[in-house]
Formats: structure tokens, C-alpha cells, sequence
């Protein structure tokens, strides 16, 4: 039994299933992330464990005792909002306080405690400040500070990172992360981002069309992702179509080996690999040959879109400080057949 | 020479406007001003001399100084309940869904699209003593009721015209306000009813101020709701000018008694606005 868990959770708006069956089971201390492209029904969740929408079926529970329908001032919980949704005529130090005044806490000790948390977010200096006197990063660190000042069983983010510019969102990432490994609430973030949840999270969750799809660990996910779906959203991926034989997918008469358990040959089947799994060698050298179509330079690492007689691969080489191959260069492309493996073309992988 | 064009322009610009500021706010006001230092003879009407005695007249009796005090008085009261049925109306609006938003706030405007002699007549006939109020309350078994021509019957048409000026800006404070804020102060353990009090409200002053302003501004300087409502004898100040000028026939005290009307409303809603926006100022930005 897990300390929050979801049960059959359901939301339905008329007859659309926002969210359906939803089945999830939290460990104490652990950080969750939902991850969807939008619509997919993973804010709907956040908000139906918040106590901000009532679910149509389905149970919530939190460290045993049952909450589906709790106000949302009973749960105790601590809600960072996309927004972030600060009190606009407080002060930074009464936003956090606010909570603190809720619970009946006695002035002293909201001082105290205040000041904790404002130095867990590192925003001390500018306690007297207003909100839009903050840039949007301080805002969000206000956010969670007055989140966590209550001490809540579990921590909730609603994208907490989307309103930041990029540098500002990789740098709140880290930061996030050790704050929720010091104190060690147990958190549940939603995001629409697959790097942020990757990064930060203990498991992922991924959810499409109101279900989940896959519940794993980062690393898990993103090397063995349940649905073809899952694995272009998750990182890229290219998928070839073919038919299995001799241990490989044939395309285009040539077969290109690797790993596909349970498929027997002449079967319709995908080739699929990551393009960092992907060599540039030269040309009749690999797997096989290509010419270069784009290269696009990402700073740490090059992209290229390669045309080959098996279609348009993507490749991502790491930045070795020499400017590799150009566009309509012949090359030839090299993967090990551990890192390409088969799926069917419906997309369900083999079991 | 583009130089000069460019310190022209914004002159010209404003011309026409402030043309006709000019001539409908500012040479009238100024008349006004000048004929209430004019003597008044009963028997010859108004003299080219000069004189305070309208004023030092209109200050030291207090049948005046009644009609003051039951103006700004009424004008008060109409804002203070019109404040409170228009801000938790406006809430309510705000958290509806179309087209019951849209049905409402026609219902709440509406009477602004009636004349307001019409409306006031209607309320005559409801308020009267065989209207249907008292019909109501004499099926009840209450008796009759006296409410045409008395203090209550203008309060009430008063606050009936003047709650759409208190529930549009605050409406359109609360459309500015993030109903995410709203939910934050929840899940902070606060009841709905202290979140409205801690969050909403404060957000909301500004929207509250401003339609209070409006409000005791059109009230105390209504004609139409205390001529039919109030009767003859319950005046207030536009209804006692008006006697002036076309009763008495002495334009000069009903002028004196204008200026003073408009230096005491200007007075109370500087004051009032001072106070109240610094304060919201301070803390809204």
C-alpha cells in the first residue's frame, strides 16, 4: 500500500473522459512525474488529488485514510500552482505565512518558521517584497516556499517550470529537485516537458487521452518505451518500417539486424532506434549507407537528417570539438544490434 | 521649424476637447459661481451688486442644512448597501457560465435602459398605498405600510438604478483577478469564506472604490428618484435647487446652493478617494 494512492480515478465532462481509471500508488518521499502532451488529462489528476475537482469515480487515498472527498482545505497539501497563483497585496514573507496563520500557528513560531523556508528557496533578502516586484523565478521560489512552509504530506506542481525562460527553467530544475531531496515530501509534478521529467523525477508517468501508459523509472522509459507513442514523445525516435527475417527488419532488400524476440519472419514489422545510438562511419563501413540531407549544430551535440534507401534517419552526434560531416556527404551509418530493436507496426511492443 | 509643429500638436489636439469643456463644464460652472454673489430682490429680481448673503443665509438655517445632511445622508446609505448587494453580485456573476452571465447582467443593467421618469413611476405605483407592496403586505395580514414619499422609497430607487455602476468595476476587478488565487488560499487550509475575505477582497478594493465614488457622486446629485419619490416635502439638494431657481424664482440662492453642494461632494470624494487609493495603492501597484 502506497502512501497516496489513486484508485480507478475517473473525471468524466459530459460524456469526455478527462481522466479514466487512473491506478497510481506513491511511496512516501518519492517525486512523481505526470507527462503528457496537453489535454492528456495529468493536470485534471493533479487537481483531483488537490481537492480542486471531484472526481466521478475512482478513490484517493492519502497515508491510509480516504480523501476523495475532502474539501481541499482539510487535505493539507501543498500546491504549486502554474501561475503560481501568489496573494498579488502581500508581502513575500505573508504569502508564506499565510498557511501558518490558517493552521493557528502562534506568531513567534510563524517567524521562525517563515524564515526557514524563505532560506530553503534562498529568498531571505527580499521577505518585505511584493510579487510583482519579483522576476518570475523568484516568484516561483515564493511558490514553493509557501507550499512547503505547512509541512504537507505530499507537494504538488502544476507545471511549475513553464512560465521560466529556458536557462532560468534548467537551473530551477536542479534546484527543485534538492530541495524536494532535503526535505523529502513526497512530490508529484506535472509537466508537458520529457527532459524535466526525466531529470527530476524517481518514476514517470506517462498519460495520453485521460490513461496512463507507462509508469517507470526515467532511464527505464526511456530505454524501453511501451508505445510507439511514448517513444517519440519521450526523446526521438526513428522508426522504420519493414519485415522481419533472419534476425533483422528487411527493408528495401537489405536486412538490418537487431534485437526482436517473438516475431516470426515475414511478419510486418518497425525497426526502431534513438538517434544518439547512431554512428557516422564511412560510406560502406556500417549498417548502412546515406547521404547527409540537414546538419543543425545544438552546441553540446550535432543533429543530422541522413536520406537512406530505408528512409530519413535522424542522427545526434555529441560535439567532439571538430565539425564532422556536411550536408551531401556519402556516409555510412553504424548502430550495434543491441541498441535497435523491433516493434510491430500497430505499436504494441512484444511482451 | 519641426520643432515648433512638434510643440504645437499635442495642443491642438486636445482644442477640441477642451473647447468643449469649456463651453458645457467651465463658462456655465462660472455663471453659477457669479450669479450666487448677485443680490436678490424679491420685487425686482436680480441686482448688479455683489454680496455673501446667500451663503451666510443657506449656513445658518437649518432648514437647508437639513436637506444637506438628509442628502449626503441618503447618498451614503444608497452606497453602503449598493456595495454591499453589488460586490457578492458580482462575484457571483463572475463565477457564471454563459449564457446565464450574459442574462444576468442584462437583468442588472436594465435599468439603466429605462427612463428614469418611467422607472420612478414605477416605483410610485408599487410604493404607493394601494401599489402592490402594500397589497402584499396587507394579504399578509402587516397592514398598510407608509413608503411612497419617505426616506425609504428614495433609498430604494436609488439603489435599484445605481448597483449596475457598483457591480461593473467590480466585476472588472475580479475578471483581472487569477481564480487560481482563489483555490491557493484553499488548499492553504483557508475556508471559502476567508478566502474571500483575505484574497478576494483586498483585490477587489480598487473596483469597490471607484463604484463607490460613482454611486454617492449620482445619488447625491439625483433629481428625478427624490421629485417623484421623495414628494414634496422630503427634498433633497437637486430637488431644492430646482425649487429655487423655479418656485422662489431667486437664481442666486439656488446657485449659492449649487456651488456649495458641488464643494461638499468634491470635498467628501477627493477626501474619501485620497484615503482609499493610497491605500490600495500601496499594496496593488
Amino acid at each position: 500500500m502506497g502512501f497516496l494512492t489513486l484508485d480507478g480515478l475517473t473525471r468524466l465532462y459530459g460524456d469526455v473522459a478527462a481522466v479514466s481509471d487512473v491506478n497510481l500508488s506513491v511511496a512516501k518521499g518519492e517525486f512523481i512525474s505526470l507527462l503528457g502532451p496537453s489535454g492528456c488529462g495529468k493536470t485534471t489528476t493533479l487537481q483531483m488529488i488537490a481537492g480542486l475537482v471531484e472526481p466521478t469515480s475512482g478513490r484517493i487515498t492519502l497515508d491510509g485514510r480516504d480523501i476523495t472527498h475532502e474539501k481541499p482545505d482539510r487535505r493539507g497539501l501543498g500546491i504549486v500552482f502554474q501561475s503560481y497563483a501568489l496573494f498579488p497585496h502581500m508581502t513575500v514573507a505573508q504569502n508564506v505565512s499565510f498557511g501558518l496563520e490558517m493552521r493557528k500557528v502562534s506568531r513567534p513560531e510563524r517567524e521562525v518558521r517563515v524564515k526557514q523556508a524563505l532560506a530553503l528557496v534562498q529568498l531571505s533578502s527580499l521577505a518585505d517584497r511584493y510579487p510583482r516586484q519579483l522576476s518570475g523565478g523568484q516568484r516561483q521560489r515564493v511558490a514553493v516556499a509557501r507550499a512547503l512552509v505547512i509541512d504537507p504530506p505530499v507537494l504538488l506542481l502544476d507545471e511549475p517550470l513553464s512560465n521560466l525562460d529556458a536557462k532560468l527553467r534548467e537551473e530551477m530544475q536542479f534546484e527543485l529537485r534538492g530541495i524536494q531531496q532535503r526535505v523529502g515530501t513526497t512530490t508529484i509534478m506535472v509537466t508537458h516537458d520529457q527532459s524535466e521529467a526525466l531529470s527530476m523525477s524517481d518514476r514517470v508517468v506517462v498519460m495520453e487521452q485521460g490513461r496512463i501508459m507507462q509508469v517507470d523509472a526515467p532511464y527505464r522509459l526511456y530505454e524501453s518505451p511501451a508505445t510507439p507513442f511514448i517513444s517519440s514523445f519521450v526523446g526521438k525516435m526513428n522508426r522504420l518500417s519493414g519485415v522481419w527475417r533472419h534476425g533483422g527488419v528487411e527493408i528495401g532488400g537489405r536486412v538490418l539486424a537487431c534485437e526482436g524476440a517473438g516475431f516470426s519472419d515475414g511478419a510486418a514489422a518497425v525497426l526502431a532506434i534513438r538517434p544518439e545510438k547512431i554512428n557516422l562511419t564511412a560510406p560502406g563501413a556500417g549498417v548502412l549507407d546515406g547521404r547527409v540531407k540537414g546538419r543543425f549544430f545544438l552546441g553540446s551535440a550535432w543533429f543530422f537528417t541522413v536520406e537512406t534507401p530505408a528512409g530519413l534517419i535522424g542522427v545526434s552526434l555529441p560535439n567532439s570539438g571538430e565539425e564532422p560531416a556536411r550536408e551531401g556527404d556519402q556516409i555510412g551509418l553504424d548502430w550495434s544490434r543491441a541498441s535497435a530493436r523491433a516493434a510491430e507496426p500497430d505499436g504494441v511492443q512484444p511482451a | 521649424m519641426s520643432s515648433a509643429r512638434a510643440d504645437t500638436t499635442p495642443w491642438l489636439l486636445a482644442a477640441p476637447g477642451a473647447l468643449l469643456f469649456t463651453a458645457l463644464v467651465v463658462v456655465p460652472l462660472a455663471l453659477t459661481l457669479m450669479l450666487s454673489f448677485h443680490v436678490y430682490d424679491a420685487a425686482t429680481g436680480v441686482k448688479d451688486a455683489y454680496t455673501l448673503a446667500h451663503y451666510t443665509a443657506i449656513l445658518s438655517d437649518s432648514y437647508f442644512l437639513n436637506i444637506f445632511w438628509r442628502t449626503l445622508r441618503l447618498a451614503a446609505l444608497t452606497t453602503l448597501i449598493c456595495a454591499a448587494i453589488g460586490a457578492p453580485e458580482a462575484y457571483i456573476l463572475s463565477r457564471m457560465r454563459e449564457p446565464w452571465r450574459s442574462v444576468f447582467l442584462l437583468a442588472i443593467i436594465g435599468p439603466l435602459l429605462v427612463s428614469v421618469v418611467v422607472r420612478t413611476f414605477g416605483w410610485s405605483m408599487l410604493l404607493g398605498p394601494a401599489g402592490l407592496v402594500n397589497e402584499a403586505f396587507r394579504a399578509l395580514g402587516l397592514g398598510t405600510v407608509k413608503i411612497l414619499y419617505t426616506e425609504t422609497a428614495v433609498v430604494i430607487a436609488l439603489v435599484h438604478v445605481m448597483l449596475p455602476f457598483m457591480v461593473i468595476p467590480v466585476w472588472t476587478s475580479l475578471q483581472k483577478l487569477d481564480p487560481m488565487v482563489e483555490a491557493a488560499a484553499w488548499t492553504l487550509g483557508a475556508s471559502r469564506f476567508t478566502a474571500l475575505r483575505r484574497v478576494v477582497m483586498p483585490q477587489v478594493t480598487m473596483g469597490l472604490l471607484s463604484g463607490s465614488l460613482v454611486v454617492f457622486g449620482l445619488s447625491a446629485s439625483a433629481f428625478a428618484i427624490p421629485a417623484l419619490l421623495g414628494g414634496r416635502r422630503l427634498k433633497m439638494a437637486a430637488t431644492l435647487v430646482y425649487d429655487e431657481y423655479m418656485h422662489e424664482l431667486n437664481w442666486p440662492l439656488g446657485a449659492a446652493i449649487a456651488i456649495l453642494v458641488l464643494v461638499i461632494n468634491l470635498v467628501i470624494m477627493l477626501a474619501y478617494q485620497r484615503v482609499v487609493e493610497a491605500r490600495a495603492k500601496r499594496t496593488l501597484g
